[in-house]
């Protein structure tokens, strides 16, 4: 278990708020294609394979 | 149809035992004169066996079919003396580029380095290849190939198979010691046997169509997810030799095969993709569907399995008949060992284990291509749609674009027949791996590395003082850098990690089985009877 499961976000609130404005005037259709957009980005700053992989089983 | 090809009709012949009614039994049945039969018979024959091949039609294939063959069957081919006529009659291309609607979000370099001599891939059309390895067959004393028969029933003994085979002049009965069926995907052969093929249908239809055209578009593979002149689907730009390109259009599982395949229909997809003021005529085309799957054994009794009869995958990535020619290098040197009774049938039996490892990897290849060209749902489609949108304009996001990963030989790392390396190593050559090429001098000429590793196991010294090694039938043929070939640019050293001396076993398909990096003959001995499968002591 290398993921980091302790909380780890820099400024948990402003990031959460990033995140829902961004999608604020979004389809849920653009919203979701935007987060599989998210997904890759912030899978290729994991790079990782074993970490990616429970991140996908934790998710799951 | 077919203007720029005329088929060549090979003559039937009644064969003498089914003129004298005398059941012969061969020690060799090819079952099927594709690429795939074709190539074992020619190598069968180079290594000293005689092979009676059979096929139920009397020409080559129709239409071009497999196109794109890659480095390693056309090595194997150079090996059977016909490579090179292949290679000048195709298409030699190494760049691939994949769009998104018209813009550019990847591309692809097949080959990064030079020193070898037999280029990344080659398109040509299926036909070209068949008729050349035709024609090298029926040189071949060793080699009889008949046309127009059909295997119609199959019945196993313990040490051979019975075969009835129907011919224009009626049925007779051929025995054989082995039988290899290179029947292809929906081989009678393997229903006979009863043998389980087993894997996943995709749920897809694609239109292929071969046209003549004289255009300038440049000698690449051109891929396009949901490209604006064929919006939602994939379409794949190739071209082949005589002015022929293949043109792929993904059409959806709704697609009605019948109507696609007119002209009519055909015509305006194929405008629309390349412009309506290019000229072209259509040549073939067809609609098909694929499945991903593999027969359980590769060998049932005395009957074994190669090529598409074996295994079966989608297009992409170029794995079919490309798969099913490193088959046959695997095969062919172990089923003349145990014909010849030099080696157990153990050795026989590595066949599977190797080919079906390779096998798997090929499935699993183009399983995951298929499954990025066609999502299986909407989550799917829109990751990859993802990863569509930001290949575009960011790099990192590219390398998960799969248009299709083109076909490398699968390296048999794990396989019973390799010798484990002692200390460290770098580069590719493992043991397991297919030997790789480079430029070397053979008596003040120019020559390859590969075709200085062939007849039987070699052991290849470089830079190591090595005594000829004992080993009967497997005694390996010594090939000594300084001696026989002068390492003109550096490359053999660089790609064989041999800056320090190394001494390579290579096995007659040029796999590696060992590796050291000095010379001992007892552990020489030993490396040959682990790939052996014990043959000697």
């Amino acid at each position: 278990m290398s993921l980091k499961l302790t909380p780890n976000i820099e400024s948990p609130d402003d990031f959460y708020e990033v995140l829902t404005d961004a999608q604020r005037d979004m389809t849920d259709e653009e919203a979701n294609d935007m987060n599989a957009r998210l997904i890759f980005v912030l899978a290729n700053q994991i790079g990782n394979f074993e970490d990616l992989k429970q991140a996908v089983a934790i998710a799951k | 149809m077919l203007n720029t090809y005329d088929f060549p009709e090979f003559d039937y012949v009644q064969s003498d035992e089914q003129k004298s009614g005398q059941t012969v039994r061969h020690t060799v049945v090819i079952v099927g004169a594709g690429p795939i039969g074709l190539t074992a018979a020619l190598d069968f024959a180079a290594q000293g066996l005689k092979v009676v091949v059979l096929d139920d039609n009397n020409t080559v294939s129709v239409g071009s079919r497999a196109v794109c063959y890659a480095k390693r069957p056309l090595e194997i081919w150079d090996r059977l003396g016909v490579g090179e006529r292949m290679v000048e009659k195709g298409i030699n291309w190494k760049l691939g580029r994949v769009f998104l609607r018209d813009q550019e979000v990847y591309t692809f370099d097949l080959l990064p380095e030079d020193g070898h001599k037999i280029p990344a891939f080659i398109n040509l059309q299926q036909y070209f290849l068949e008729e050349y390895m035709v024609e090298a067959c029926e040189q071949n004393p060793l080699i009889d190939l008949r046309w127009k028969h059909k295997v119609v029933s199959l019945h196993q003994f313990d040490d051979y198979a019975e075969m009835v085979v129907e011919t224009p002049d009626g049925v007779f009965t051929l025995e054989a010691d082995w039988l290899l069926a290179c029947d292809g995907a929906n081989s009678d052969i393997r229903r006979m046997v009863g043998a389980e093929f087993t894997g996943q249908f995709f749920q897809d239809r694609f239109l292929i169509a071969d046209i003549v055209m004289k255009a300038d578009f440049p000698t690449e593979r051109w891929f396009w997810f949901d490209p604006n002149f064929h919006r939602g689907q994939s379409a794949l730009l190739h071209k082949q030799s005589d002015d022929i390109w293949r043109l792929d259009f993904q059409l959806g599982w709704d697609a009605d095969p019948e109507v696609e395949k007119r002209p009519e229909n055909i015509i305006p997809r194929v405008k629309a993709m390349i412009g309506d003021d290019v000229e072209f005529e259509l040549e073939w085309a067809s609609v098909y569907q694929f499945a991903c799957r593999r027969v359980d054994q590769f060998r049932h009794g005395r009957v074994l399995f190669a090529g598409d009869a074996a295994h079966q995958v989608s297009p992409f990535g170029a794995r079919g008949a490309n798969t099913g020619v490193q088959d046959i290098d695997n095969l062919s040197w172990k089923l003349a060992a145990v014909v010849r009774g030099e080696a157990p049938l153990a050795l026989l039996d590595t066949y599977h284990a190797e080919r079906a490892f390779a096998a798997d990897d090929n499935l699993l290849n183009s399983t995951r291509s298929t499954d990025f060209i066609t999502p299986k749902n909407g989550a799917s489609k829109r990751l990859r749609n993802a990863v569509l949108s930001l290949a575009e304009s960011n790099e990192f996001a590219r390398p998960l674009v799969n248009s299709g990963r083109l076909s490398m030989p699968t390296p048999y790392l794990d396989s019973a027949l390799n010798t484990a390396d002692e200390g460290a190593w770098t580069g590719r050559m493992n043991p397991g791996t297919c030997a790789s090429d480079a430029p070397v001098t053979v008596n003040g000429q120019s020559g390859w590395l590969l075709e200085q590793l062939t007849g039987g196991f070699v052991l290849l010294a470089l830079g190591v003082d090595v005594e000829p090694v004992d080993a009967g039938a497997f005694t390996p043929k010594v090939v000594s850098l300084g001696k026989d070939f002068e390492d003109t640019e550096g490359l053999v050293s660089e790609r064989y990690d041999a800056a320090d001396g190394a001494v390579y076993l290579i096995r007659p398909d040029q796999h590696i089985a060992a590796r050291w990096r000095g010379f001992d003959a007892e552990s020489v001995k030993a490396a040959i009877a682990k790939a052996t499968a014990g043959a000697i002591q």
